[in-house]
């Protein structure tokens, strides 16, 4: 294997990696950015995602019906979590939303767990993309290359929605001044729902498509929130920009680290985030902390 | 003072009466109890909510675990198994602290996070710490030069360590250094405007924590006579969180009644069903949204006691 060709194989896995972690760090950011919570049930999300999908996989066989049920069946979750379980909490210490997802971990995890069994599940890609192309060199697997457009396509949208439509604008003014929000005639408490359902189907979106190439098993949410985490606060609790930047950076750390420092790789992406918070508290695109 | 002793010597009476396994189970509970409250001293009562407190309960076994199993017990007794792992976590804790205690709220329990994955990632891959699979066949320790074995000796020396653990703590609480950390917690800038050097009282609350946890950690590995990557890895410090909230926070003995609830769930309920993860986050999920004060502060309400 020739020195460039390899080197371009890693520069399209991190970026497929990459695209895969801003599906999943967009509604976890975005969540936070609104209603100030970090919620640690952001993983089950994803997971619940990946299961949802396999599950309307087994009855239709068709992977885009399943890459649209399991966001929907995701966020009427979430829009159920928020409604029944985090609304009450919104009085009280932001720590007790923490724990409180923190809990639901274990209970999304263990209900899966019981309904599925334990065992690792694969899901296979569309029939249109389970082949590998020639690029240059090197063989790459068509579906990464569809993660990549798939990831940029969702930036795309989600930054229109945000910037460009009367909801978009709802959102921005209650993430910058709830209060004010209300006072101007809105009714917060439905767009904090919508937000966290919206959040929530982005993470169970994210389960779905990661499912061909990461495969699917009950604790896999809990894998998977660390990283998520990493990336919100290396680009900036609440930033969408913040999101996509640090998913890529993430992403390219973490599939060079494995190639260039296999010793230490799982290290490279905590020593990155430590750093950007020790320079940089607010992380890259962040608001500047008061 | 009478109500200590008491306790006491129920805790080393209690293999009299009982078999193997609830001795064993006992043994976990004092042992994750003392972590609680180390982790309570944090979040309780500084108001510093960590994310990474396993890092120090991980760093504490690990270095009981290559003491005790070094060539010939070289660095055997009570210095393998209890000065090295808690001087080991100490430092641990003063290196983290330093950098932590710059940042508050979000951050702090990001940055806390960040560094306790950072020792379970390099850990997880480290051959000459065993990797995936950690050390195993680490050997109760020998004190005054006789072997604690697996009986009655090893028993009191958990119910001591821990004790005496648990009566620091209690100390720290109730002192001068303690009540600041009480203002700290309620009212930051203030204490700042007041004079108190924050940062400082905040490390130092951080490192004392640590410690205790480093100790619980290395307690933990004589105990189970292995330690694996788990015991760094983030989920060790929030069931630490959930043992706190669990039993109410701000109250030290609160912790130990969570680590105990925890504890009993964990093994009871799943020798009856392999259900026990859903129903401990479902009486999570139902402490945090109902009884925020945990098991004291339910208690409490039910005697009708003042806080």
């Amino acid at each position: 294997m020739s020195f460039l060709p390899d080197l371009l194989g890693q520069a399209l896995n991190g970026l497929a990696y990459g695209a895969l972690l801003f599906l999943l760090s967009v509604g976890l950011t975005l969540i936070f950015g609104m209603l100030d919570i970090v919620n640690l049930a952001h993983g089950s999300f994803y997971m619940l995602g990946a299961y949802a999908g396999l599950a309307t996989l087994a009855v239709t066989g068709n992977f885009w019906l399943a890459a649209l049920a399991a966001p929907i069946a995701v966020g009427l979750i979430g829009a159920l979590v928020e409604r029944g379980l985090l609304r009450p909490l919104y009085r009280r210490s932001p720590l007790d939303q923490v724990l409180l997802t923190f809990g639901l971990i274990y209970l999304f995890e263990d209900l899966i767990k019981w309904g599925w069994g334990g065992r690792i599940r694969s899901i296979s890609p569309p029939p249109v993309f389970s082949g590998r192309v020639q690029l240059g060199g090197l063989t790459f697997p068509t579906y990464r290359l569809f993660v990549i457009g798939f990831g940029l396509l969702v930036a795309l949208l989600l930054w229109l929605l945000i910037e460009r439509t009367r909801l978009g604008a709802v959102i921005r003014a209650g993430v910058y001044d709830a209060e004010m929000t209300e006072a101007l005639g809105i009714d917060v408490g439905r767009v904090f729902t919508l937000v966290f359902g919206f959040g929530a189907a982005l993470g169970g979106l994210s389960g779905v498509i990661a499912g061909p190439i990461q495969s699917a098993y009950p604790s896999m949410g809990v894998s998977v929130l660390i990283p998520a985490l990493v990336v919100v606060v290396v680009g900036g609790l609440g930033s969408l920009k913040g999101s996509l930047v640090g998913s890529l950076i993430i992403g390219q750390a973490e599939t060079f680290g494995k190639a260039w420092l296999p010793g230490v790789s799982m290290l490279i992406i905590y020593a990155v985030m430590a750093i950007v918070v020790l320079a940089r508290p607010q992380g890259l695109f962040g608001r500047p902390l008061r | 003072m009478l109500g200590v002793a008491v306790l006491l010597l129920a805790l080393l009476a209690f293999p009299l009466a009982f078999g193997r396994y609830p001795v064993r189970l006992l043994q976990e509970i004092l042992i994750w109890g003392i972590y609680a409250m180390s982790l309570d001293l944090l979040m309780g009562y500084a108001g510093m909510v960590s994310f990474g407190h396993s890092a120090f309960f991980g760093v504490g076994g690990y270095v009981a675990a290559l003491a005790l199993t070094s060539p010939a017990g070289v660095i055997g007794g009570p210095v393998g198994a209890l000065l090295l792992p808690v001087s080991a976590a100490a430092l641990a804790a003063l290196v983290i602290g330093f950098f932590s205690t710059r940042v508050r709220g979000v951050y702090f329990i990001m940055l806390t996070l960040a560094f306790s994955q950072m020792l379970f990632a390099y850990a997880f891959q480290a051959s000459w710490l065993g990797a995936e699979d950690g050390i195993n066949g680490v050997p109760r320790p020998a004190l005054l030069g006789a072997p604690l074995g697996d009986g009655y000796g090893f028993h009191v020396y958990v119910v001591a360590v821990v004790a005496a653990a648990a009566l620091f703590l209690g100390r720290v609480v109730r002192s001068p250094f303690g009540h600041v950390l009480v203002g700290i917690h309620e009212n930051e800038a203030r204490m700042e405007a007041v004079g108190y050097p924050v940062r400082r009282y905040k490390l130092l609350a951080f490192v004392l924590g640590g410690t205790v946890a480093g100790l619980a950690g290395s307690l933990y590995a004589q105990l189970s006579g292995s330690i694996t990557p788990d015991a760094l890895f983030w989920k060790t410090s929030g069931e630490g969180l959930l043992m706190v909230i669990l039993g109410g926070t701000g109250t030290l003995g609160g912790a130990v009644l969570g680590a105990a609830a925890f504890i009993l769930l964990q093994s009871l309920v799943s020798t009856y069903t392999d259900r026990w993860m859903l129903i401990l986050g479902g009486i999570f999920v139902l402490f945090v949204l109902l009884a925020p004060g945990g098991i004291v502060g339910a208690l409490r309400g039910r005697l009708g006691l003042r806080a």
